[in-house]
């Protein structure tokens, strides 16, 4: 019987109200008393060096209340790098500044100029064009493997070359690798790329910068997942302002994917301007601006082997990869193709040796960070397309070649640095291969051939580390932030709750599911727990929403404050009773005292606390409040098998989705309705990388796909109904409420699925030849993939 | 700047735009209903679409000014006269066709739209009709199986909530 409260119920979204009536409060829905406009003008060259910016024609112009360019900056710090990657050969990652507005140099289509602030957007967006720039075009660095050849043009001057780092992981394995490699009877090898993506959230990322001139107070009101860390990286590294005099507020977000989290200089700037001008200034990105100044996503270029022996045991893992860092290194670019995806390539198999290297490159490209999945699903990609292939080769079933593999002992620790604390990846293949049919499938491939069509299955498991912090461990690992998470629980006297929390909702559905956990601990209405998030001035220092982290590591923080108010509610209630603490039970919103039927309820316990007439006064504070930081000591990991059913039209390389299930182990659940929802989004997104997306560059550095006209991205007719189960449940063994995180688990194990079924169904179809295809699998790839030689 | 004056939602408005201010610039900056979104500007996206003389429009590309006189209706004028939900917006919640709420107010008056002229839309039709309207949080499932069941169709059947 499905819960109708609490935990485990699928408790409608209360946020929806506000969302479907037009109520939301999004940060372009804010507008300030005698607010400015800014507008940014950008290169529209891929690497240049900047002799001359006139913009005294530009200043005339109406409405102009003052241009800046890089010299308002020059004594302002530059944007800063989160993480710290330390290469081979123990030496730290080339780490180049990254200016407000360009310096001397603009180093990719979208770098900030000069920026225009104006009494509207169109005066602001007109003054721009009066500007002239007098800007030498240089040769620009495109394709990651050209850049690190020598001779090519650097992006940066002053680092040694275009390669940020040169990563081995782990390095002493490398000789034991190698040698197994020799020892191979069966070694599978693939060449792929995980193309660049746009992540696309649907609000376009918005900045409000305000000055109090009375208080010396700045705020900024941002799009952003993780506004404490904004506050941080912008007050502390590059305009000097102590958090104390800063605030920053991020309302409703309309979506992140990761790209809300870094900061960004269109952040530092208007928060930097409005003190300059002594007025607030609102920055709205445009989508075709959001192309070039967002953050992309993935943008690998990989060679996996995979050793089996002569029992099809995997035996060792190599892998080299170029990973697209872009012009500058975002917020925290540099964790993404190292700690969080070689520590993944153990995938859910025993692998014993594994060697991950990871050459970083910069380019004169639009900067690369985490988007969905971050690392995972560039990991996963791999993995499960070379065991793919391999299973081809070698003329084995891939789902038994994957379940021969599988580790089936917790905890798991894998060649690459991780801990399995859980899992059961044999229940999620057993849930999946239940929910596809795999035994009709031939009877269903048959009737697609009668209609001229080529049907192909792809299945693959996946897992992921998410839930991400311990602090220490990241420490370690070169991140320049903990990775803990806060709440704070306040009652008020008639018994209502606010949770303050350091996570952020931009659609996750926080402020409902987060109040479920809270309302069941203590037995009380979920309507009398609020939440409230997003605003540092009313939140502990947070470290935000992304990767999957906020019910493992903030739900956990909250679980701890909400335990500590129920701890000190029970000393209360021990002495309205006159009863011993030990004694106390709290069930159902009631104080008892066990074996008597003394109780007090849950709202005189509240009253008791701020009208402390009868209280224990000389033990205990009045007042009913308590933060709680929670810093795990490990990921999470979660895990699952997906598959996909296809139909190729082999005139025209069309692939359609026919069919999409996905089982997943997300252990413990909240609100069920939230989880498939957040599977779903995921879905489509690793559907639309496997099929439609692409962030194409020509070799002049100019982003072909920089609209919706020509970005595409996956639309209601692209993608089915998805199937989707999380039954199958191992509880995560380290936090409080024993979950996982289903934020990215859609994304990291769906492209996979999509590719192999493409390929099984070209198979099917006599082209045998056909061992993969880059994504997007295009018609037009297809086709040519069917017809090549 | 021209004067324009329209109905929107019942009300009549009227304010100073220029000959270039969209619809869109006009009900979010002009009157300050942020209800309906921007969501790019080649318009693909439809997170903008509100109902003009009964049609859905997508409002970031008709001109203020061309609104004269028009009959609009936005995602502010959705819910029922007491303030509850209609029952488009209802199956949206029930069904958990939004998540960031970004693209939702295109979405609701596209739905609407669509069950204006085919009260009982079959999947294909849905998904087809929404072609015009990106969601970037739901995989769509949500908001396809919302519009089934507002339209009074039986959506126990397709799988998961
Ligand atoms: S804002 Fe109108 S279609 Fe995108
Ligand atoms: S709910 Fe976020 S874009 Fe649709």
């Amino acid at each position: 019987m499905p819960k109708d409260h609490g935990i485990g119920a699928s408790s409608k979204r209360r946020e929806d109200l506000r969302f479907l009536t037009g109520r939301g409060r999004y940060t372009d829905d804010i507008n300030l008393m005698g607010q400015a406009y800014v507008h940014f003008l950008r290169s529209d060259m891929a690497h240049g060096k900047i002799n001359g910016i006139d913009t005294s024609e530009a200043e005339k112009m109406p409405g102009v209340i003052r241009i800046f360019t890089g010299k308002d900056f020059e004594g302002v710090g530059g944007l800063p790098c989160g993480w710290q990657v330390t290469d081979r050969h123990g030496n730290p990652m080339q780490e180049p500044p990254h200016p407000i507005l360009a310096q001397g140099k603009v180093r990719h289509v979208g770098d900030p100029i000069c920026a225009v602030v104006a009494e509207s957007a169109a005066q602001a967006r007109s003054a721009a064009e009066a500007i002239m720039l007098d800007i030498e075009e240089l040769p620009a660095v495109i394709d990651m493997k050209a850049a690190v050849q020598d001779g090519a043009p650097k992006v940066h001057d002053e680092l040694d070359s275009n390669l940020c780092y040169d990563w081995g992981f782990v390095e002493e394995n490398k000789d034991a690798v190698n040698k197994a490699f020799e020892e191979a009877a069966h070694v599978t090898t693939l060449e792929l790329v995980n193309q660049r993506l746009a992540p696309n959230a649907m609000e376009p990322r918005v900045a409000v910068g305000d000055y109090a001139p009375g208080t010396d107070e700045s705020t900024l009101y941002t799009t952003s997942q993780n506004p404490h860390v904004i506050r941080l990286l912008m007050g502390a590294f590059v305009l000097g302002i102590p958090e104390h005099k800063l605030r920053v507020v991020a309302p409703d977000v309309g979506g992140g994917f990761g790209s809300k989290i870094f900061h960004y200089a269109e952040e530092a700037f208007c928060t930097f301007a409005a003190k300059a001008i002594q007025r607030p200034v609102k920055w709205t990105a445009s989508r075709s601006e959001a192309f070039i100044s967002d953050a992309q996503g993935r943008d690998h270029v990989t060679k996996i082997e995979l050793a089996l022996d002569a029992d099809n045991n995997f035996t060792a893992l190599r892998t080299e990869t170029y990973a697209n860092m872009g012009a500058y290194l975002s917020t925290f670019a540099p964790s993404v193709p190292t700690w969080l995806h070689g520590t993944l390539m153990a995938g859910n198999y025993k692998t014993p040796l594994i060697y991950v290297n990871v050459k970083a490159v910069f380019t004169n490209t639009v900067p690369v960070d985490a988007y969905r999945g971050a690392g995972r699903p560039e990991a996963t990609f791999q993995l499960e397309r070379v065991i793919d292939k391999a299973a081809r080769e070698l003329g084995v079933d891939p789902v038994e070649l994957r379940r021969q593999n599988f580790v089936t002992e917790f905890p798991y620790a894998t060649p690459v640095a991780v801990e399995y604390d859980t899992g059961d990846y044999h229940a999620t293949m057993d849930k999946l291969l239940e929910m596809i049919d795999r035994d009709g499938f031939e009877a269903r491939a048959a009737e697609s051939k009668a209609r001229g069509k080529l049907r192909g299955l792809g299945i693959n498991s996946y897992i992921e580390a998410c839930g991400i912090a311990p602090s220490a461990l990241v420490g370690q690992l070169g991140a320049r932030a903990g990775l803990y998470e806060s709440a704070t629980v306040r009652v008020n006297a008639t018994g209502g709750l606010v949770v303050m929390t350091g996570s952020h909702s931009h659609g996750q559905g926080h402020e409902t599911s987060f109040a479920q956990v809270v309302a069941d601990m203590i037995g009380i209405d979920e309507g009398m727990v609020e939440i409230v998030h997003g605003d540092t001035a009313n939140t502990p220092m947070g470290m935000g929403t992304y990767g999957s982290r906020s019910l493992a590591v903030g739900g956990s923080a909250m679980v701890r404050a909400t335990e500590k108010i129920i701890a000190k509610a029970k000393k209360i209630a021990a002495h309205l009773m006159e009863a011993a603490e030990g004694d106390i039970e709290l069930k159902d919103g009631e104080f008892t005292v066990a074996g008597t039927d003394k109780s007090v309820a849950w709202g005189d316990v509240t009253l008791a606390a701020y009208v402390p007439h009868n209280y224990p006064l000389e033990e205990l504070e009045p007042g009913l409040e308590e933060t709680a930081f929670y810093d795990p000591n490990n990921f999470t990991y979660p895990a699952g098998a997906y598959a996909c059913e296809v139909e190729v039209d082999p005139d025209t390389g069309k692939v359609e989705i026919l069919s999409f299930a996905a089982a997943d182990d997300f252990g413990n659940i909240v609100n069920p309705m939230i989880v498939d929802g957040q599977v779903h989004g995921g879905l489509a997104q690793g559907i639309g990388q496997a099929l439609l997306e692409n962030c194409a560059y020509d070799e002049d550095g100019q982003l072909l796909s920089a609209s919706y006209m020509d970005y595409a991205m996956p639309r209601a007719d692209d993608v089915p109904f998805y199937a989707v189960d999380h039954s199958c449940q191992t509880p995560c063994t380290h936090n409080p409420l024993g979950v996982k995180g289903c934020g990215e688990a859609g994304a990291i194990g769906s492209p996979p699925a999509v590719v192999n079924a493409v390929v099984d169904a070209l198979h099917r179809g006599g082209h045998s030849h056909v061992m993969h295809i880059d994504m997007p699998l295009t018609p037009h790839r297809v086709w040519q993939a069917m017809h090549q030689a | 700047m021209t004067q324009v004056t329209m109905t929107v939602n019942g009300k009549t408005v009227s304010g100073d735009v220029e000959g270039r201010t969209l619809l869109a610039e006009f009900l979010r900056e002009g009157l300050k209903m942020t209800g309906t979104h921007i969501g790019c500007d080649t318009s693909q996206c439809g997170a903008c679409v509100v109902h003009m003389n009964g049609e859905a429009v997508k409002s970031c590309s008709v001109l203020a000014l061309d609104a004269e006189g028009a009959e609009v209706k936005t995602i502010e004028g959705m819910a029922n006269p007491d303030g509850s939900l209609s029952t488009i917006q209802q199956a949206f919640q029930d069904h958990h066709g939004l998540q960031c709420g970004f693209c939702t107010p295109g979405m609701v008056m596209s739905a609407a739209a669509l069950l204006k002229d085919n009260p009982k839309p079959t999947e294909r039709e849905i998904r087809e009709y929404l072609e015009g309207n990106i969601c970037r949080c739901t995989g769509y499932h949500n908001i396809v199986k919302a519009i089934m069941a507002a339209s009074g169709q039986d959506v126990g059947a397709i799988a998961a909530e």
